[in-house]
């Protein structure tokens, strides 16, 4: 018998989802039933990619594949014995047969018949259902809930019946996890059914509009995003070091609470720092979620194209619900997206920074434009003191000119850091160095010279995108330190580098002359020597590495250019051929804590032949503003040489040294984000198609654009398309996947499997989902409601079908194993992250502070020891802080949280689109054993006795309740008072100890409430455990 | 199942239906069932074989080995101080090497026109066989005519992290399977109560972390579980302090009673492998702990290993460790040794890591061989690149070389006392029959019974394999 049943069941899983529909309908529809046997086993070699194709077929395209071939057809629509292809999947003869046997694909007898019967009946191509926009098949549907009506249709042609209503303690509790990610307290149940006893509709939507009100909610809804956004607090790779994102996982939280309508979410996240507003800025720190690669000697472009790469394949699965990954190294095999069209895409994502900027709380964001607009005032000032002012610049900046020492820049054919972990690279006159954060070495270029007297030598420090806060240096503060600048030269007779004598170094800034920041101090500045000094421009070379020159403006200003000049203590007169060497020596890192080098990230070296050259007594940035041509100049060169000049003028001092004073008290932000920025001209990137997509074998130049298959991109502004574009494309209400793949991602989150199950891949290989009419009617819906998530989610859970009780008979069961159908309510084992919060609410020892950096939690030494990187700065929570909801755990990638892992949390190397649900011994382990909940334990059990009536009875009614949201049956009743008693009688008689039980600790005596013994606290600490272990418990019923 | 005797007739029917309903589950559910039974509709084998995902599978063909322990040399072990002799390279030390070598080239860290480094140890033909090996490798080399020793390797990847995660997963991105976890989805697992796919680390953390044995897509059950060294074997294995035996007994005879009534009431599957899963831990809480304890191995087997303290982790104690999880019916041990990225201290170091690895490496051979379990065991031993020929730094060091290395693999279907491709004269290029490392991985499917065009997991409406779209079966060094 049960083998019988047995077969019957594989067959219908075997089917896949297709058994239903089958059913339903006889008639072959292209779609659903052929497309998919296409996809899978022929367009491999008879498909979009033309490196691939055979015999200049195409099966894909209707045209081509019914084409009359000199009186041959590889389809003669309804001729299925004049169709080639209908002979050969028939075939046995493997010259002739389909597939071949090389491809190692083999058609079934079904889909042969199905091919057949197809071609049979007139070979109707219809497009992929997903590449249609979606549309409302039914318009009938306004006062009753639309799912309902979808699924009371399909249960009636079936002749199924609907599930009971969930009880409503179920209900309730499964809308709390649901909405909020945390069980409801036995005081909410009741309010609840008390509710429910005058309305139960109302009451239940009642519920639905508070919880939905609750900032709750979007920490338990940021969670599925960050999944699919790969969410990381560290950088990933071999060093693997802490990064600082949060503030883009508060930005999502804060997104949901206010119910941000779901294109502009889509837009702020790909493009938000192209809108002029900081807090869509800080939404573009999506782009930047993925991992980077700080080893040693890196080439920086692999990774950044790696990271690229990355985004693309993101995108692709948060938002477009489609493979693109494949088309990266060739033509997509299945679905219709070229090689070309990949790097379409590719390009509007290609020409950003690698970007990282402050971010202030609304508080200080007020308090600097306070700041900013006083200075403002203060400068308009000028104009009333000094009327003149205008044409003074000039005439300053033409004198300043005239005096100006000048440089002829190097061009060196050799730029190393020694010992190659870094590989420096030119942009036109300048240097870059990106790549390993190394905390100290030595860089240095060479360059040939003609003849000539070099009497002095430049470094220049250049803002640039890629560093933090544009740099010029590589520290978290964006500035540098330069322990030592040497010069060496070899001239063409020489054979070995001879040192170049230097005096009289200057520089445009310097910070006063100090001990080296305590960030940046490492273990050589708490022994013996004493700590690194700062601060002038004589450390460049004074021959010491623990001396160097620092220019730091302070807070906010220092993000700025800065140059230092040395003088050659005699004047090197060089012939032609001669070498010139320079070496830096930034040695004033830290320990390799995250930002602590000092590396100079953007920089420009230049000699002159000028007697006695000194650096500018202003601002480097105004002499960089001085070059630029007058009606070229920006508002940033305009600002620069403003500030620069008015500090020449004795008459402007008071103005003067009010802005200096209101400068210093610009806020220092409460951190920063990780975001793209676009290119500025001179850093602009031409994107070319990558040869199997390796990224140094770029091919032809591909311009911005979308797949055809797709909507088409609208022209909204002249001038070539951008990055901003691209993100108002993906969030088009003409986009046929974007509002499904989304709609279908809350239906996922919720019911624990999507409408349409890949839920990452809506491509040509998905199945046709069983309610594809009410996916299309949610997601037209959906944009109706103005992109409203809050929308969707309430549509959802305020249906009957969600609200159907989870139980299921055998016989309901075996119909529909997975639930297609939906003839009964949601149950699954909820998320790694809710089975914490669900511990620790139940226990009482939540703390349900919102945002802020990460929290360590406790792991064990045994794993924290094997981490590549030093792990010092993993100290753990303790107090209240251990106790924070999961969504704030510190997730490091290369050390995945050992208790969210063994529940499915992804480690975020790459995007995450749908959790796979396991159920395995090691799992078991975690909540039965982990140190936070068996603290959980304890606590519940105190709360227990705390808050119970003093008997077991009423403490197991409680207990009970904390833990599922129900009243215990009497038989569970029963067994949990059974192992009380044994626990009891063994407490009693010291085969357990008490304090141990209860504290972890033999000495230490539990906190007992008044009417409670410890050996209450002990024999419900193990109680507790049990409950919270409950298959009930972990999942939402 | 221990606990199966202390049951009713009624209790073993239930139990039988969980375990049915379990079996449904995983199927339908998790989404193993539909890639697993695939595999079996191709070999169209009795399909209700198939308990859970990790009960034993058999392979596409017939099988020369159903086990592996992967000794993971991580940091890029110098084939140049271990295997691949190169008399030529010592005669031209501190030459520069021909322009013509150096056309395309990449190296990490140095110019590659650095001067050429002699090797810094002597090469002894050993075994009946004469295959060379280093004079820092006595143990090993001793069981020369039992290892075939692949001397040309070759990777495309060239820093540590993408180099480990291409070695382990065939790819350079991260998110792919790893191998282990590969075989552990093709074959399952002949253990009852432990992981298909077990991990020891000694040394330090490595530069692909957790990745190396994550499972990528696969489901989660088949990614690689670290047994520790030191404190809890298994994380959390330990009952919280005070809980004795008896009362987690009692605990969880409790919670199997509630469990039960929810799957009586609710009727869902996932329940029953939850009772099945809390069963299996209780167990694992004795049988990880007595895999750990090697009181019961004699003290001639310690020695053997160069086990000095039978409780220090050690690469020794994971030798060992490995043949007692295989013994246990686990598929697939990775032993992970970050140690070996000498780019100074060349000498010094290779020497000392020889030290800390050779004799259990060799002990492992010969205990599993002893035992008759090396016939169908296959012992893989390498790391993620090699080093070049030109030195860096003085000239006691070697930088990242992906063109061409060593690996040893032993055991199952391979043929022993052979070393097979050889490198050019400076150990630089490969000269003659190059194995990439997705030739290797089809070679090692093949051993393991599987067509590597053929074990394929869909994901993202795509067939990913180890392989990618790539890979040989490198027939000359089958057995």
């Amino acid at each position: 018998m049960s083998r019988i049943m047995n077969s019957v069941a594989l067959v219908v899983l075997l089917a896949g989802s297709n058994v239903f529909a089958q059913q339903a309908s006889s008639k072959i529809d292209f779609g659903r039933d052929i497309l998919p046997i296409l996809s899978g086993k022929c367009l491999q070699c008879h498909g979009p990619d033309k490196n691939q194709r055979q015999a200049e077929l195409r099966l894909d395209i209707e045209a081509d594949a019914k084409r009359d071939r000199d009186g041959h057809f590889a389809i003669a629509a309804g001729k299925p014995g004049k169709s080639e292809l209908v002979a050969r999947v028939f075939s046995n003869d493997p010259d002739v047969q389909m597939p071949p046997a090389e491809s190692k694909l083999v058609l079934s007898e079904t889909e042969k018949r199905l091919l057949r019967d197809w071609v049979a009946a007139g070979a109707t191509y219809s497009k992929h259902w997903a590449f249609d926009a979606p549309v409302k098949s039914r318009t009938d549907i306004s006062t009753r809930n639309p799912i309902d009506v979808f699924v009371h249709q399909r249960l009636k042609d079936k002749g199924w019946q609907a599930a009971q209503p969930a009880e409503l303690n179920v209900l309730c509790r499964r809308i709390y996890l649901d909405l909020i990610g945390l069980p409801p307290s036995p005081q909410e149940i009741d309010q609840f059914l008390a509710a429910t006893k005058k309305d139960r509709t109302a009451a239940i939507s009642g519920l639905v509009d508070k919880l939905m009100k609750s900032p709750h909610f979007g920490e338990k809804w940021a969670r599925h995003w960050l999944d699919v956004a790969r969410y990381a607090d560290s950088n990933g790779f071999e060093k693997d070091l802490p990064r600082k994102q949060w503030a883009w996982r508060d930005w999502v939280v804060r997104a949901l609470n206010a119910d941000m309508p779901y294109n502009d979410f889509i837009i702020q996240q790909v493009a938000g720092d192209m809108m002029g507003d900081p807090d869509a800025l800080v939404g573009s720190g999506f782009l930047r979620n993925g991992m980077v690669n700080e080893e040693g000697a890196i080439v920086y472009e692999q990774f950044r194209i790696e990271a690229v790469f990355d985004r693309m394949d993101c995108i692709g699965k948060a938002v477009l619900g489609l493979s693109i990954q494949c088309a990266q190294c060739h033509t997509h095999k299945f679905d219709p997206l070229t090689h070309d069209e990949y790097y379409g895409m590719f390009a509007f994502l290609n020409d950003t920074y690698e970007a990282q900027s402050w971010v202030y709380t609304p508080q200080q964001r007020e308090q600097l434009q306070k700041l900013k607009s006083q200075i403002a005032k203060l400068e308009e000032q000028i104009g009333g003191k000094h009327p003149a002012w205008q044409a003074d610049i000039e005439k300053w900046i033409a004198q300043e000119k005239a005096d100006a020492v000048k440089w002829s820049v190097l061009d060196p054919h050799e730029i190393e850091w020694e010992g190659g972990v870094n590989h420096p690279q030119r942009e036109d006159d300048t240097i870059l160095i990106l790549g390993h954060p190394t905390t100290s070495g030595q860089f240095y270029s060479i360059s040939k010279l003609e003849a000539q007297t070099i009497t002095g030598v430049r470094l220049e420090g250049l803002q640039h995108g890629d560093l933090p806060n544009f740099g010029p240096g590589r520290n978290y503060l964006g500035t540098f330190t330069i322990s030592e600048l040497e010069v060496y030269r070899k001239l063409p007779t020489d054979k070995d580098w001879q040192p170049v004598e230097l005096a009289n170094a200057t520089a445009d800034f310097s910070s006063p002359d100090q001990d080296l920041p305590e960030y940046f101090r490492s273990s050589s500045d708490k022994g013996k020597e004493k700590v690194r000094r700062v601060g002038p421009a004589k450390y460049l070379i004074d021959k010491k590495v623990r001396t160097g020159w620092m220019p730091d403006r302070g807070t906010l200003i220092r993000h700025t250019d800065s140059a230092a000049v040395v003088q050659l203590k005699t004047p090197l007169s060089v012939p032609d051929g001669t070498e010139l060497k320079i070496r830096l020596q930034m040695n004033h890192g830290g320990d390799g804590d995250p930002g602590d080098n000092q590396q100079l990230g953007s920089l420009r070296l230049s000699v002159t032949s000028d007697n006695g050259p000194k650096a500018t007594p202003f601002d480097h940035r105004a002499w960089l503003a001085m070059q630029v041509p007058a009606d070229q100049r920006t508002a940033d060169d305009k600002t620069a040489l403003l500030r620069n000049w008015r500090k020449t003028v004795a008459a402007l001092k008071p103005i003067n040294d009010q802005i200096a004073a209101l400068e210093k008290q610009f806020p220092v932000a409460q951190t920063s984000v990780m975001h793209p920025r676009a290119t500025l001209a001179k850093h602009q990137r031409e994107t070319r198609l990558l040869d199997r997509g390796t990224w140094n074998k770029p091919k032809h130049v591909v311009l911005p654009g979308v797949p055809a298959i797709l909507h088409p991109m609208e022209a909204t502004h002249t001038g070539p398309v951008n990055r901003l574009d691209f993100a108002k494309w993906l969030a088009n209400e003409k986009s046929p996947l974007t509002a499904r793949v989304h709609v279908n991602r809350i239906w996922q989150a919720i019911f624990g499997v999507g409408l349409v199950r890949t839920s990452e891949d809506f491509g040509t290989r998905s199945a046709r989902p069983e309610y594809l009419e009410m996916l299309d009617w949610l997601a037209v819906n959906f944009m109706e409601s103005g992109w409203s998530q809050k929308h969707v989610i309430r549509t959802i859970i305020n249906s009957q079908t969600y609200q159907q009780s989870s139980r299921s008979s055998g016989e309901s069961y075996n119909r529909d194993p997975r639930n297609q159908l939906l003839a009964r309510g949601p149950r699954f084992r909820v998320e790694a992250e809710v089975i914490r919060d669900i511990a620790l609410t139940a226990s009482g020892l939540l703390n349900r502070k919102m945002g802020g950096p990460s929290v360590f939690p406790p792991v064990p030494a045994n794993v924290l020891e094997y981490n590549f990187g030093r792990m010092h700065y993993w100290k753990v929570a303790e107090g209240a802080e251990r106790y924070r909801r999961s969504l704030y755990i510190f997730r490091k990638r290369s050390m995945p949280d050992p208790v969210l892992t063994s529940f499915d949390a992804p480690n975020s190397d790459f995007a995450c689109a749908r959790r796979v649900r396991s159920n395995t011994p090691l799992a078991a382990l975690v909540p039965l054993n982990e140190p936070v909940f068996v603290e959980a334990a304890r606590a519940l059990s105190l709360r227990v006795l705390r808050e119970a009536a003093p008997n077991d009875e009423a403490r197991t009614e409680y207990a009970f309740r904390l833990a599922t949201s129900r009243h215990p049956t009497q038989y569970e009743k029963t067994t949990i008072q059974d192992l009380l008693t044994k626990l009891r009688n063994r407490l009693a008689d010291g085969w357990l100890s008490i304090n141990e039980v209860a504290t972890g600790d033999p000495k230490t005596k539990p906190n007992i409430p008044e009417k409670s013994t410890p050996q209450d606290a002990a024999a419900w600490t193990l109680v507790a455990r049990v409950l919270l272990n409950m298959d009930e418990t972990l999942s939402k019923n | 199942m221990g606990t199966r005797n202390q049951m009713s007739n009624q209790q073993q029917i239930q139990s039988e239906q969980a375990r049915y309903l379990t079996r449904r589950w995983f199927l339908g559910e998790c989404g193993v069932g539909l890639a697993v039974m695939a595999l079996h509709t191709l070999q169209q084998q009795e399909a209700s074989a198939a308990p859970s995902p990790l009960s034993p599978r058999a392979p596409h063909h017939r099988p020369k080995a159903k086990r592996v322990i992967y000794i993971f040399q991580a940091g890029a072990p110098s084939q140049l101080e271990l295997f691949d002799p190169k008399p030529e390279l010592a005669k031209r030390s501190g030459q520069l090497p021909p322009a013509e070598l150096l056309k395309g080239y990449r190296s990490a860290f140095i110019n590659p026109n650095s001067n050429l480094l002699g090797p810094k140890y002597r090469f002894i033909p050993s075994g009946q066989s004469g295959v060379e090996y280093s004079e820092v490798l006595p143990q090993t080399s001793s069981m020369a005519d039992d290892i075939c020793l692949i001397r040309t390797i070759n990777t495309p990847a060239v820093n540590h992290a993408p180099a480990q995660i291409m070695m382990n997963s065939g790819s350079q991105q991260f998110g792919r399977p790893s191998f282990g976890s590969w075989m552990t989805y093709g074959l399952g697992s002949e253990g009852d109560d432990l992981p298909g796919y077990v991990v020891l680390t000694s040394a330090r953390g490595t530069s692909g972390g957790a990745s190396n044995y994550g499972c990528g897509f696969l489901p989660t059950i088949y990614t690689g579980v670290p047994f520790r060294g030191k404190g809890d074997p298994v994380l959390y294995l330990s009952n919280p302090a005070g809980i004795d035996s008896e009362a987690q007994r009692d605990s969880l005879n409790a919670l199997r009673k509630l469990n039960q009534a929810t799957l009586d009431q609710i009727g869902d599957p996932e329940t029953a492998a939850r009772i099945q899963n809390y069963e299996s831990a209780y167990r694992l809480q004795t049988s990880a702990p007595e895999l750990m304890d090697l009181s019961q191995e004699s003290k001639q087997t310690l020695d053997s290993y160069g086990i000095k303290s039978p409780t220090e982790s050690t690469f020794a104690r994971n030798c060992l460790l490995a043949r007692r999880l295989l013994e246990r019916g686990v598929r697939f041990v990775q032993l992970f040794h970050e140690a070996w990225d000498q780019h100074s201290n060349l000498k010094a170091r290779v020497k000392s890591n020889a030290v800390n690895t050779d004799q259990g490496s060799a002990a492992l051979l010969k205990d599993l061989k002893q035992r008759g379990m090396l016939e169908d065991t296959i012992v893989i031993w390498g790391g993620e690149f090699g080093r070049t020929p030109m030195v860096q730094g003085g000239d006691d060091g070697r930088d990242h070389h992906n063109r061409c290395f060593s690996m040893w693999l032993a055991g199952g279907g391979i043929r022993g006392g052979m070393a097979y491709g050889s490198s050019d004269d400076f150990g630089f290029n490969v000269a003659e029959n190059p194995v990439h490392v997705h030739d290797l991985h089809a070679t090692l499917l093949h051993l393991l019974g599987f067509d590597h065009e053929r074990l394929i997991y869909r994901f993202q409406g795509r067939d990913f394999r180890l392989t990618d779209v790539h890979g040989h079966v490198v027939k000359g060094i089958l057995a």
